[in-house]
């Protein structure tokens, strides 16, 4: 049935890269600062944009890990 | 009077007629039978990696984005910047469940969301539910993507007094209704191809040229107010804008991917490798929607609100007109053309595969369920193609006859109403423990209780729900979602115990390769 066997359909130890998205993402208190500022963008904004890209890369490595 | 800006209107058209044509010819690309729905409706199924990451780019990016974005954050400042983690979210998202569905859609020919809960869960009812949310959160979506055609041309100078100031609108819609009645998905498809094209170079050209012209980010930031360039730190006994912006991200990250228009996109993949390989690739618009996010603190520092050339727009679209004013501003009418095609080209492709989604739901969910049961495959897809129409001018009506206030508040109620299929969607893919009354009445308390708590709110989608003494405001789509979450999981564990009964016509080997 559906739930036995997920073994195959599988759940992979990879995936917990995504729960640094979410998590990082959700943090609000951590990135609502100015300093350190970089080129004269805020922490803020230039520590998200960054996010878009860890997170994609992040996602490329699970992609690569689990679709063997 | 504002003067008509005819180079930049002159491209405009030319871009217009590019895509147009390109529209049209789509119909004739990996040739298919336009009379099955699947065909007209989901390109049939044979978008690969490239074609799929332009679909569903230009399909989630809309034109809508790229103005109301840099307005909010023109008008209200860091919050607007909320869009970020949110799109960081829904790659995770998308990467876990949607291969899944796509697999089991693809097995058992599935054209919509609704089709899935109907085989997944053998309740009708439950199916019908699900179509009338996606329906009917998506048509004030589809009025406010004109919204940001109307102001695009407006910026330049296209004016009339009364109802002839919508010529221009309803030309273009009949060329959208016309493209995309012959040519189905595969019009949206290969338009989009342009559309992010030029939404790109009109992003760079914009986030290059501008600090240029102010001498910096640094001076750019330097004229934003404090009070704009950070949220505001959360007062004793509450979570303040963190809770907002936290909940905002995270509920509109979970109804994104509910969207029939985003399933449509999905749906229209080539295989599940291919939704895999996007959820890696997407994070590019995400870059450039943070990016144009700022452009709205650009248009501060340049101060186009008060020069007296733009308030004329200013006047008439409010925060909206930001983006084209600074446009305006910076470039040369050649690129001015450029950049406003692309956000009026921006606007039709996600229109027409909204309408398309819509048009699939109706004909599947509702015709074929309640009133035709057994029509031929033509009979389907020329239903689909009539709904798509209608769907379309409904939305021209709803934009030129009502307020653009109540399109907004629509779409903003969409938000909540779409995320409460989420158990039977989502979860769904994942498992079929649910009772399928449970998940219908679910839905109705997520329904009534994410409405009620936006008209409580004064027609906002943040809460400020109240507990032990403190205050957590917070958009009430993720609140009403768990609340009919835990309605669902209790009334389920009741329905077992008196002994309901689960039918399901999927098995687990169809969510996989």
């Amino acid at each position: 049935m559906d739930q036995q066997s997920d073994r195959r359909s599988g759940w992979s130890w990879w995936y917990l890269l995504f729960v640094i998205q979410f998590i990082v993402s959700l943090w609000v208190a951590f990135y609502n600062k100015v300093e350190p500022s970089w080129v004269g963008i805020p922490f803020f904004y230039w520590y998200q944009m960054l996010w878009v890209i860890i997170g994609a890369i992040l996602t490329a490595i699970v992609y690569f890990a689990t679709d063997a | 009077m504002q003067e008509v800006n005819w180079i930049a209107l002159i491209i405009f058209i030319a871009l217009f007629v590019l895509i147009t044509v390109l529209g049209f010819v789509a119909a004739h690309w990996r040739k298919g039978d336009l009379n099955l729905l699947n065909e007209w409706g989901l390109g049939g199924r044979r978008f690969g990696t490239v074609i799929t990451w332009f679909l569903i780019g230009g399909d989630l990016y809309t034109a809508y984005t790229f103005v109301a974005v840099p307005a909010l954050a023109f008008g209200a400042g860091a919050i607007a910047f909320f869009a970020v983690p949110y799109t960081i979210m829904i790659y995770p998202i998308l990467f876990l469940v949607f291969p899944r569905l796509w697999y089991v859609c693809h097995k058992h020919n599935y054209i919509t969301a609704s089709d899935f809960v109907r085989g997944r869960f053998g309740n009708r009812w439950l199916a019908l539910a699900v179509a009338i949310t996606g329906i009917v959160a998506t048509l004030p979506y589809i009025a406010l993507q004109l919204v940001g055609l109307q102001v695009v041309i407006g910026g330049m100078g296209v004016v009339g007094t009364g109802y002839a100031g919508d010529v221009p609108l309803l030309i273009a819609f009949i060329i959208l209704a016309a493209f995309t009645y012959t040519s189905g998905l595969r019009a949206p498809a290969s338009i989009a191809i342009v559309k992010d094209l030029l939404i790109y170079l009109t992003a760079f050209a914009v986030v290059i040229v501008v600090p240029i012209q102010l001498g910096g980010f640094g001076n750019i930031f330097a004229k934003v107010p404090a009070a704009k360039l950070l949220l505001a730190v959360p007062g004793a006994n509450t979570t303040g804008a963190y809770g907002v912006y936290a909940t905002l991200a995270l509920g509109s990250a979970l109804a994104l991917f509910l969207y029939p228009h985003s399933i449509t996109g999905i749906l229209s993949a080539s295989s599940g490798h291919a939704i895999r390989r996007n959820a890696a690739m997407l994070p590019g618009y995400s870059f450039m929607l943070g990016l144009l996010a700022l452009v709205g603190f650009f248009a501060i520092a340049t101060g186009v609100s008060g020069l007296p050339e733009y308030a004329i727009g200013f006047k008439q679209f409010g925060n909206s007109f930001a983006v084209p004013a600074l446009f305006l501003h910076t470039f040369p009418s050649w690129f001015v053309g450029i950049a406003f095609a692309a956000i009026g080209i921006g606007a039709l492709v996600p229109a027409a595969i909204m309408s398309i989604a819509a048009a699939n739901l109706y004909t599947r969910n509702i015709h074929r369920e309640f009133i035709n049961k057994n029509p031929t495959d033509r009979q389907e897809s020329q239903m689909a193609k009539w709904v798509s129409l209608i769907v379309k001018f409904g939305a021209l009506a709803f934009i030129v006859f009502v307020p653009q206030k109540y399109a907004i508040y629509l779409q903003l109620l969409g938000g909540i109403w779409i995320i409460q299929t989420l158990p039977s969607v989502m979860l769904g893919v994942y498992t079929r423990w649910f009772n399928d009354w449970a998940l219908l009445i679910g839905w109705v308390v997520g329904i009534v209780t994410g409405t009620w708590m936006f008209i409580a709110a004064n027609f906002a989608p943040n809460y400020p729900l109240a507990f032990a003494g403190h205050s957590f405001p917070g958009y009430s789509a993720l609140y009403t979602v768990i609340l009919n979450l835990v309605v669902t999981i209790v009334l389920t564990a009741l329905f077992d115990a008196a002994g309901g009964k689960h039918s399901d016509e999927t098995v687990a080997a169809d969510y996989r390769p």
